[in-house]
């Protein structure tokens, strides 16, 4: 057979009308120009916690949560993922160039990050980039108010937190007939810190609660030293403490009260550090009392079982709680929108986690579903009180397994 | 607001500002002999930290009683470092110095991450939840014996300095480098031996700051840099002046902390050094370069 040529760099006809079907059905299906690909491999979830740092104790529990993740997932027969761990080193400056190097290394969606400020900063390179977000844990009401289409968070904002926790405080003070009726009011400043104190300003007035916040008190989250704040606070003559605080810093303000003999009649936290495993096991007897009015699983819920018989084979003596819950339910939403979308491509993945509809999770509340904003407002809180070296859920009645103590014993009286 | 509550913040503020003078002693020993400005210091403390509570987890021995064995160690790690790293970079310009030491405070900071990991350290002994009532005041039992002890150890090393030939020796060679060699002192292991020093304070310092503070390895470079502050407030190369400064920060710290908001408080310390940088440069107790 004679070849026939077409020109003298040697492409026959049949080469090129092949070539031409072939760019054809490039054109058609997209790849290998652009990274669509038909579901089959895992899905690679670029998870961003505070490993080390201010917030390290909090971001290691945040990781038990990864950890338990891939077989319960598979358990409910949902795909795998492919976990890229990345350490924001409690800074938003990290936070912001982890989740940049995550995604330029190959993640199809995030996952993070605990902390507000980190959080709002990696919702800004994730918008930018058009990847997935979805927050485990972060309240500042911001973030999903930016009219963001890539970030999603399945977490409530402070605004929720602070009604539901008022809301709680009343239910308790009425079941026990003891209330204070003044409060010093210590936070955190940071991010989180300064948007609960903004939140409890704006949200109380509307609860008629017994007491008055007769000081308010903003301290350094990596403070070494807390003595001036509780002297201060003491001074107020104030009969409980209401606290927005982190983990170290709560271990700091216990031992300071325990020095300087000061026991409250309450420990009433809207955040995270008085309920942390690391509290209950440095502060022994010391750590009984406070009661924090968290976002908190149900622990009447089936999931809530299973993923709690997990941690207690996994991590045996550490106690299940907002860290573990919400970490797992951020990688919960990953799989079940890959599932669905049975595609990696970004927009496919958002789209999916907006129609996101789980009623079998572990978090109170329905379920998840994200409104238009991102944000699942259908969350629900609960007030847990330390006993025992025990988490209880005291409220709301329909969530409980215990009754609340208040007041609670002084630290003298403990043995 | 009564009135016993400032001073028992007064106290408060004295007690841990004496524990951070003590931490600066070292740095200004070191400085005002050898010259050579320490940058990894905060990082050495945090060694000495670590090591007090590897020796109170292990063997339960109380990180007081362990003040000297482990200012010892870190007196042998000092000289070490000096005699086989630091000495060969006395004679060069300050900023290979700067970068010597900024990358041994690196390698410091790294090695406990591994090591120990990110999570913070503490130790609680049997008196760690106590305190003294006197009075109206309430003083923290850690931070009354921790100041005790501090006073003692910068007090015996005021007392070498002055009396003994070999403290005698080392200020003579901070006083007159070329008058010291031509004198017959061994300047180099002089050196060694005044970084040495440097360094044990740092260690006694250590393993009494871990009863106050949890231990972290991002600790270090903050603790450098309070060290930097208190002996340019009090005068870099001057003893007292670093305690001086110790207790001064300590106590603006503390004060600032209850007259405006304790999140400021570290702006004020920094508000002092400006003061000082401004009014008096070479520190409260320093003294002019001729």
């Amino acid at each position: 057979m004679i070849p026939i040529t077409t020109n003298s760099a040697g492409l026959t006809r049949r080469a090129f009308a092949a070539g031409a079907g072939a760019a054809g059905l490039l054109a058609v299906t997209g790849t290998p120009f652009n990274s669509v690909r038909a579901q089959g491999g895992p899905l690679k979830v670029g998870v961003l916690l505070p490993r080390s740092g201010a917030q390290a104790g909090i971001g290691q529990d945040c990781q038990r949560g990864v950890e338990l993740a891939p077989a319960i997932l598979r358990e409910l027969s949902l795909p795998e993922l492919a976990i890229m761990n990345a350490d924001t080193e409690t800074n938003v400056e990290v936070a912001r160039a982890r989740a940049e190097k995550l995604i330029n290394e190959g993640a199809q969606l995030l996952v993070g990050a605990f902390d507000s400020g980190q959080s709002t900063a990696i919702a800004q390179v994730a918008e930018q980039k058009g990847i997935p977000f979805v927050i485990n844990i972060a309240a500042a009401p911001q973030i999903t108010e930016q009219g963001y289409k890539f970030v999603f968070r399945n977490f409530p904002t402070a605004g929720m937190i602070l009604s539901d926790a008022f809301a709680n405080q009343k239910e308790l003070f009425e079941a026990t007939g003891v209330a204070p009726k003044s409060v010093v009011f210590m936070h955190v400043n940071d991010t989180f810190g300064t948007s609960m104190q903004q939140g409890i300003n704006a949200v109380m007035p509307r609860f008629n609660m017994p007491y008055q916040i007769v000081e308010q008190i903003a301290y350094d989250p990596t403070a070494r030293d807390l003595s001036v704040e509780v002297a201060k606070a003491k001074a107020t003559g104030a009969q409980a403490l209401l606290m927005v605080s982190r983990l170290n810093d709560a271990i700091l303000i216990t031992r300071e009260l325990v020095k300087q003999r000061w026991s409250p009649m309450a420990v009433l936290s809207m955040g995270p550090g008085w309920y942390e495993d690391q509290y209950l096991k440095t502060l022994g007897k010391l750590s009984d009392g406070p009661i924090s009015f968290v976002p908190w699983y149900d622990p009447h819920k089936r999931l809530s079982k299973q993923l709690d018989a997990a941690l207690a084979k996994a991590y045996p003596g550490i106690n299940m709680n907002t860290n573990h819950v919400f970490t797992f339910e951020a990688l919960l939403v990953a799989a079940d929108a890959y599932k669905r979308a049975r595609s990696t491509d970004p927009k496919a993945l958002a789209d999916a986690i907006r129609t996101t509809n789980i009623t079998d999770n572990v978090s109170i509340g329905p379920g998840i579903q994200f409104n238009d904003k991102g944000q699942n407002d259908k969350l629900k809180n609960a007030a847990i009180q330390n006993r025992g070296g025990k988490l209880l859920t005291i409220a709301p009645k329909e969530a409980s397994n215990a009754k609340p103590e208040l007041p609670m014993s002084a630290y003298d009286r403990r043995g | 607001m009564a009135a016993e509550i400032y001073l028992n913040v007064a106290v408060s503020g004295v007690l841990t500002g004496l524990v951070y003078g003590l931490m600066a002693v070292g740095l200004s020993v070191i400085f005002g002999v050898v010259r050579v400005v320490n940058f990894a210091h905060g990082e050495m403390m945090t060694i000495a930290m670590y090591l007090a509570i590897v020796l109170f987890n292990g063997f339960g021995l109380d990180p007081l009683a362990m003040v000297v064995p482990l200012a010892a160690v870190l007196f042998a790690l000092g000289y070490a470092m000096q005699a086989g790293i630091i000495n060969p970079f006395i004679t060069r310009p300050e900023h290979s110095q700067f970068i010597l030491l900024v990358a041994i405070a690196l390698v410091i900071v790294n090695v406990l991450l591994i090591v120990f990991g990110p999570d913070a350290h503490n130790v609680q002994t049997a008196y760690s939840f106590d305190s003294f009532l006197v009075g109206p005041l309430i003083i923290d039992a850690t931070k009354a014996y921790v100041g005790a002890a501090t006073v003692a150890i910068t007090a015996a090393l005021f007392g070498f300095f002055r009396l003994a030939p070999l403290g005698k020796a080392i200020r003579a060679c901070a006083d007159n480098y070329i008058g010291a060699l031509v004198v017959g002192l061994n300047v180099k292991r002089l050196y060694a031996l005044t970084f040495g020093l440097g360094a044990a304070c740092v260690g006694a310092a250590g393993s009494m700051l871990v009863l106050l503070v949890d231990v972290t390895p991002a600790l270090g470079p903050a603790l450098t840099l309070l060290a930097f502050i208190i002996v340019i407030t009090g005068g870099l190369g001057s003893m007292p002046g670093a305690v001086l400064g110790g207790v001064l920060i300590g106590v603006t710290e503390a004060m600032a902390g209850l007259f405006f908001t304790p999140s400021a408080k570290s702006m004020f310390s920094f508000a002092l050094l400006v003061l000082v940088l401004l009014f008096r440069p070479q520190g409260i107790l320093g003294t002019r370069p001729s």
